[in-house]
């Protein structure tokens, strides 16, 4: 219907003037409130819930809802900018099916593996979830109990949960979903440079004169960092960006060069560029004598499979992380073989191209930036790829400065934050610290005011290691929090839903929303969500961020936060320590885990006076003191005065953002280098500070196949991925009706010429089946991604197309992580 | 209090199979069941404004955008709603915030970080959401102390 302007106004005089009789007007009758009163909303910060990038968001509340969200002007990261989802940040808290209160399945009463869900209180939540940990305790010890949590936790609730497990049960069988994230790039980072997270940081995008994306969509998964690159690129006329795929996306719209190579072949094409910058002379001498050292790393690893697979047994070296020394000669010996003639076999990419991308790195003054997300970190050899693209940067001298840098960028908002830096991981603890290390057990024992031998020296089971122990029945007690696993976790018909229905087991989720992984557990714990609680996230450039809770939950649901601290009040210390441990340390007989773990002088150091009055903090005030800055300032303990250090908690509230190490109230931008990195040694240029020797490592590591192609009966390559619309699993994201309408259903994105050949069209419903399973989507052959022959996308985000049935839980075996880009499918038409 | 234990109950009462599985409203059966998907829905097409949730909001774009080019040579969108166009398209000038730049001082043209209209702006297509959204529109929050009870 369309109707004239003329009209519109005459129509609407009429329906104004009757809807009048029931009104009662203001004294200046108007059809406009201006009343300061009734306008004025309450704005306030918060960084963004999605992505790794960490835009900050100005938030409006009225009568206790959120009514507006925009990107924050104030913001360094995003200046007043947002993507789609971002934009509508102010509808996540609202679907209609949110959770208010804890479901149990129940039968006759009570608790049943097969019952049906039915609300009980929190109380009786507590009591049943006790009950099963302590069984477990008594049955299988320590190693029986496990959590998996998220890079979307809080930086307090990682912390916590660090805490109630490793140094409450004594279990290390913590690990987040960041583990399917970026395992590889923290692999990356320890093995060439000795510790964790990007040199450099965001001011890299208006200095750099070339971009690399290797295995990133950055246009649709970090869309803000995008239109910093979309500004440099248009603004500025000698730049030039450079994307790589294993098929094109809407990165490429923005491309001087696009390449599409052939799956796992990204690290052939890295060693070629090593070697072209060998022969052709454009080593940094002065810089990689000064600052490098060079080892061949040990090879044929396998492929993080169950250690009774194939072909782990057919590895020479399984999950080896060893290396030897060499020198430079030898170093470039072993990259020799990798020719542009060879390399452009191997991957597709044409020889051309492949001299353009190396004349990038190879050029002394082109400032190079290579960015880097799942392409690199979910791959079989995810590890290797970040050390060879390091390699690339080490060569050359372009790292840590302004421009020059290798940027491993993260998918979730606190993957920095919170998995790394916390140390939510099974073998870690904060601030880079190890279990493994008896040095470092005895610093956290130390600030945690624990006895010496509390936390375990063996790394416990990490993600994909949980799922397969569930189901073998040695992990019996799960706790997941803020993450969808049985959706994004890899082979969920073998390996993901057994084991949760494994009867031996206790599964508990803890979520806003029912989602996939809800469906199967045995208890769903609701869950207070973003701004509904207060907290802080750590973004890709190592920038913390806090945000102030805003609005109430709904009904019953708490946070995170909450909920472990609560939990750890159902135990005596007596229950989760052995009699020869408390003997350490008998001031604590007869507390319970929390006065042991939250009531140490540290955690309950702030008193709710700090607490701003006008402020909900619901988690403070359930406790009586400032949990979030305790915990908080007991963490941040682990890295001052070791190059990880935070600034006082309260000036996060008042800052949009600090990088660390902040020291003397500075933020650091580029690490490593001198004068910019108050950690480099003075005189020392570049200081790589996280090897004793202060070098980095430039390492020498081969092309290896996959661990799954295509053959004659699987006869594609299938990647899995996101979309800009849905965050992860779409828990969120779907409940928005403009964003499902924007991309409802996950469909395959396939090539017309595959279709064709398996006589399908656009729109046909397909059974796409792998070895492992099977699931029912339509096809699509005109979409955003544009797949070469031979490849299909499917993205994650759907519900309702679980994508994960079919993928292979084949993992890089050193990071663990998996890889979701490749296996072998086959579709039918059905 | 009462809303929520019926919306749980409700929940509950879904469930069947084997042990009850269906507590998910976007996932509407069990995880080993595959899922019918519907027909590739079309994009509304319709021209028709639609009223944004809050001020801030990009506009959702009522019409289809098959073929419409963005890249480093043609910004499609910008044909028709660019200033110099709209007395000829008659389409929505795109916003003011589109002139600024990073530090908030407005440009001669288009501002490069907006390029992509597709990062903001999307189409609808024609099918319904399964799970409705609460969120309230201020509007209604600021209109509700003037309407007699």
């Amino acid at each position: 219907m369309s109707l004239s302007r003329r009209a519109f106004m005459k129509a609407t005089a009429a329906a104004s003037a009757a809807s009048a009789v029931g009104i009662v007007l203001p004294a200046s009758a108007s059809n406009l409130i201006t009343a300061k009163d009734q306008t004025a909303l309450k704005w306030d910060k918060a960084p963004c819930r999605f992505c790794g990038t960490g835009c900050s968001i100005n938030v409006a509340t009225k009568d206790g809802k959120v009514v507006a969200t925009h990107g924050d002007m104030k913001s360094p990261v995003n200046k007043g900018l947002n993507c789609v989802k971002g934009y509508f940040l102010s509808k996540i808290m609202y679907g209609k099916d949110r959770l208010t209160s804890p479901l149990l399945r129940m039968k006759n009463g009570k608790f049943d593996k097969n019952g049906e869900f039915a609300p009980i209180s929190w109380d009786a939540a507590f009591d049943i979830m006790a009950e099963k940990a302590k069984k477990t305790l008594k049955e299988k010890g320590p190693t029986g109990i496990g959590m998996f949590g998220s890079g979307q936790w809080t930086v307090m609730e990682g912390y916590a949960a660090v805490k109630l497990m490793k140094a409450g049960f004594r279990s290390n069988n913590i690990d987040p979903n960041a583990r399917h994230c970026m395992a590889s790039a923290v692999g990356g980072f320890m093995r060439t440079f000795g510790i964790d997270e990007p040199m450099g940081c965001y001011d890299d995008f208006e200095h750099a004169d070339a971009f690399v994306l290797w295995g990133s969509n950055m246009a649709e998964m970090h869309p803000i960092l995008w239109t910093r690159i979309t500004d440099r690129r248009l603004s500025a006329k000698h730049v030039k960006v450079n994307v790589l795929s294993t098929y094109t996306h809407r990165s490429f719209d923005l491309a001087d060069s696009g390449m599409i190579f052939t799956p796992q072949t990204d690290l052939a094409i890295l060693n070629f560029i090593a070697n072209y910058i060998i022969e052709n002379g454009h080593v940094n001498k002065e810089f990689v004598t000064k600052h490098t050292n060079f080892r061949l790393g040990e090879t044929d690893i396998g492929y993080g499979l169950r250690d009774e697979h194939e072909l782990q047994k057919k590895a020479a070296n399984p999950n080896s992380g060893k290396s030897t020394p060499i020198d430079f000669e030898e170093y470039a010996k072993f990259v020799s073989t990798y020719t542009a003639e060879s390399v452009s076999k191997l991957s597709g990419v044409s020889v051309k191209k492949l001299i353009n991308l190396a004349k990038t790195y190879a050029d002394p003054k082109i400032k190079v930036m290579s960015l880097w997300t799942m392409g690199f970190n979910q791959h079989t050899r995810g590890v290797w790829a970040n050390n060879l693209v390091y390699n690339i940067h080490l060569l050359t001298g372009k790292i840590s400065t302004p421009g020059n840098s290798p940027f491993s960028l993260t998918g979730q908002p606190s993957a920095c934050g919170t998995a790394r830096e916390v140390g939510t991981f099974s073998h870690r603890l904060p601030a880079d610290l190890l279990v493994k290390k008896k040095k470092h057990r005895d610093i956290a024992e130390k600030i945690w005011k624990l006895p010496e031998g509390t936390i375990p020296g063996k790394p416990g089971f990490h993600a994909v290691e949980q799922s397969r122990k569930l189901k073998d029945g040695d992990l019996n007690f799960y706790w997941s929090q803020c993450n969808n696993n049985m959706q994004a976790g890899p082979n969920i018909n073998e390996e993901g839903l057994p084991g949760y229905r494994n009867p031996d087991n206790f599964i508990v989720v803890s979520d806003p929303y029912p989602t996939v992984s809800a469906q199967a557990a045995d208890l769903i714990l609701p869950t207070a969500m973003w701004v509904e609680k207060e907290g802080a996230y750590g973004n890709a450039e190592r920038r913390t961020q806090t945000w102030y809770q805003q609005v109430e939950a709904p009904g019953l649901a708490k946070s995170d936060l909450w909920q472990v601290v609560e939990f750890s009040k159902r135990f005596k210390i007596e229950e989760v320590w052995t009699p020869e441990l408390l003997e350490k340390m008998p001031e604590h007989k007869g507390k319970t885990m929390y006065q042991v773990l939250f009531e140490n002088g540290n955690v309950n150091k702030y008193s709710l006076d700090e607490v701003p009055a006008e402020r909900l903090n619901h988690d403070a005030r359930a406790v009586g003191f400032y949990l979030q800055k305790g915990l908080f300032e007991e963490y941040a303990a682990f890295g001052r005065g070791h190059g990880h250090d935070l600034a006082p908690y309260d000036r996060y509230h008042k800052e949009r953002g600090l990088r660390w190490p902040v020291v003397d109230g500075k933020e650091t931008k580029w690490r490593f280098k001198e004068g910019s990195d108050p950690y480099a040694k003075k005189g020392s240029d570049f200081d790589f500070y996280g090897k004793k020797d202060g070098k980095a490592v430039i390492f020498a590591l081969p092309y290896e196949p996959p661990a799954e192609s295509p053959d004659e009966e699987y006869n594609l390559w299938l990647c899995t991925g996101r979309v800009i619309e849905h965050w992860h699993t779409g828990t969120m994201t779907q409940r928005v009706p403009e964003l499902f309408k924007a991309m409802p259903d996950a469909l395959v994105y396939m090539h017309p010429d595959d279709a064709k050949s398996r006589n399908l069209r656009r729109g046909d419903e397909v059974k796409v089946i792998s070895r492992r399973g099977e699931m029912i989507t339509r096809v699509e052959t005109r979409g955003r991604n544009k797949t070469p022959i031979g490849l299909v996308f499917i993205p994650f985000f759907d519900a309702s197309r679980l994508v994960n049935k079919l993928t292979l839980d084949a993992t890089d075996p050193l990071s663990k992580q998996t890889d979701f880009k490749k296996c072998a499918i086959k579709i039918e038409k059905v | 209090m009462m809303k929520n234990l019926i919306i749980a109950v409700v929940l509950a009462t879904l469930s069947f199979g084997v042990y009850a599985d269906t507590v998910s409203e976007l996932r509407k059966g069990e995880i080993k069941q595959n899922i019918k998907p519907q027909r590739i829905p079309n994009v509304l097409n319709t021209d028709q404004k639609v009223q944004r949730n809050y001020p801030m909001q990009p506009p959702i774009i009522p019409h289809k955008i098959r073929g419409y080019e963005i890249n480093t040579k043609v910004n499609k969108c910008m044909s028709c709603h660019s200033r110099t166009r709209v007395s000829e398209s008659q389409a929505t000038m795109i916003s003011v915030t589109h002139y600024m730049n990073r530090d908030g001082n407005f440009l001669a043209e288009v501002s490069p970080r907006r390029y992509f209209c597709n990062q903001c702006h999307v189409t609808q297509l024609d099918t319904k959401p399964p799970v409705e959204n609460m969120f309230i529109d201020m509007h209604k929050l600021i209109s509700k102390p003037l309407v007699k009870e």
